[in-house]
């Protein structure tokens, strides 16, 4: 097994930092802003962007912009593999109307589980506009999808793996490609 | 897993794991959109040769609610009636590419047999077997239990919680999985009722057994669970007459103000007002009699997506 760390604590730091910049430019103020994460590791970037927002826009109401969204009801492989244990789903506000939706998750691959997420997204009603941020995007994509903000773009063999660790859910933090 | 036949068969773990994803589907179930596309695809039978209105509704709105395709079968009306047997109805739906069969019947025993069957390859739901098991009104029942004394949002056992299970025990299928599951989830449990309708291992199956009701009820519940009486499956007398029994054993008026004001009143249903439980009783604001039957969706909701699609995927 051949490993190789493409970015390591701070990159990731800078990249989140970053994305959260690009986030309130694309949408022109903090205004209507609602950011929510994929889980599992989707939940705490979408936590960790939400909060370097804040950081520069003290007014930005983490409690009615940051939530959660669980896509596991709305796969499209339920039938043919078994699925992931279920978790709550939260979305703030009452209503998405006039809402840009950020969703956020670590790694975009087959673009199936954002394809999901928009799928459980419709459910709850009808945003004004729905975003992409992943931290990783390496390519392999199976529908027609793209992120908005990349933290960063990774070339991969379709026999790689790739290994998001973050301090939330595990003992390092890191982006780790395996051959 | 592949099978729910009995609330045995469900650890802690399972447990806790079915009424958090219940709370989930809960929440579906509040929005404007009530539906999933979870189970898309994937055709599940109700299979009923005993009347039933609410489980046979609930597993209907939970299956439609997941974007399963619905049939629904009553032994009245189908071939049953010409004497065909329930192996040979199971084959029949199963040629039709029937993936789960959820199933009620007077029987014990009768969902294992589909499920331990060499000719059955369905995920069987026991939805009711006779006087044996009926799991899914045992979780419906913890978790309307859970969300009343703990909290909506709750996500824990059901440690400190005091159920005192009420009435004709012995040929009730739901507090045998009552007594399963909520000791499970580390309740304590009690019964209460004639010496006649109490099954003869009751000792060993619960914390304590009463043969007075109004002594029981003086220690003190959180719940006071009381079952209906099962006229039709009484086959000798259990009972000297209904009037008795109602004095003896109802959920009274009288006995019912004598509770202190938080105790939860449940009654699987259908009930027989004026004979195990009183109108008082059962329409005042303790009683969560409707809450028992609104959660029943849910969290058959949560078994057919943890058995269709967590547990068993279709190819």
């Amino acid at each position: 097994m051949n490993a190789r760390t493409v970015l390591d604590a701070q990159d990731i730091e800078r990249a989140i930092v970053r994305i959260s910049h690009e986030i309130v430019e694309s949408n022109q103020g903090i205004n209507n802003l609602l950011i929510l994460g994929i889980p599992t590791r989707g939940v705490f970037l979408a936590n960790r962007i939400a909060h370097s927002i804040s950081k520069n826009y003290p007014e930005f109401e983490l409690e009615n912009s940051l939530g959660k969204l669980d896509v596991t009801m709305f796969r499209d492989d339920l039938s043919s593999r078994p699925s992931k244990q279920v978790t709550a789903t939260t979305i703030p506000t009452a209503s998405l109307e006039n809402k840009t939706v950020v969703l956020v998750d670590d790694v975009l691959f087959s673009g199936r589980t954002v394809r999901a997420a928009l799928d459980a997204l419709v459910s709850h009603g009808r945003p004004k506009a729905v975003r992409l941020a992943v931290l990783v995007d390496r390519g392999h994509r199976e529908l027609p999808i793209r992120a908005d903000f990349v933290g960063k773009n990774l070339p991969t063999s379709f026999s790689e793996r790739i290994f998001v660790k973050l301090t939330e859910s595990d003992d390092e933090q890191s982006v780790v490609i395996v051959q | 897993m592949k099978h729910l036949l009995s609330a045995s068969d469900l650890d802690l773990e399972a447990t806790l794991e079915i009424l958090n994803l219940s709370l989930e589907m809960q929440n579906v179930n509040s929005r404007d959109v009530k539906k999933l596309p979870a189970l898309n695809g994937r055709t599940v039978a109700n299979l009923f040769f005993e009347d039933s209105t609410r489980t046979r509704f609930s597993f209907e709105i939970a299956a439609k609610r997941l974007s399963a395709d619905v049939v629904n079968f009553t032994a009245k009306g189908s071939s049953v009636s010409k004497g065909e047997s329930l192996k040979d109805t199971v084959l029949t739906l199963e040629a039709m590419g029937i993936e789960a069969l959820i199933v009620r019947h007077h029987h014990s025993g009768a969902a294992n047999t589909i499920a331990s069957a060499s000719w059955s390859n369905a995920v069987v739901i026991n939805a009711g077997d006779g006087t044996h098991q009926h799991p899914t009104q045992a979780l419906t029942d913890a978790l309307t239990i859970r969300q009343h004394l703990k909290g909506a949002q709750d996500l824990g056992d059901l440690r400190g919680v005091r159920v005192l299970i009420v009435g004709d025990i012995l040929h009730s299928r739901v507090a045998r999985s009552n007594i399963d599951l909520l000791r499970t989830l580390g309740a304590y449990v009690a019964l209460a009722g004639p010496a006649t309708l109490l099954p003869q291992s009751s000792d060993t199956l619960v914390d304590s057994v009463h043969h007075n009701l109004d002594e029981a009820l003086a220690l003190g519940f959180d719940v006071v669970m009381m079952l209906r009486m099962q006229m039709e499956r009484m086959n000798s007398v259990f009972v000297p007459n209904a009037n008795e029994y109602s004095a003896l054993w109802g959920l009274s008026s009288q006995r019912f103000e004598s509770l202190k004001g938080k105790t939860l009143v449940m009654h699987p249903g259908p009930m027989n007002r004026g004979l195990e439980i009183s109108s008082e009783a059962a329409d005042s604001k303790q009683s969560v009699i409707v809450d028992q039957v609104r959660n029943g969706v849910a969290v058959r909701m949560a078994v057919l997506f943890k058995l269709l699609a967590q547990e068993s995927s279709a190819k």
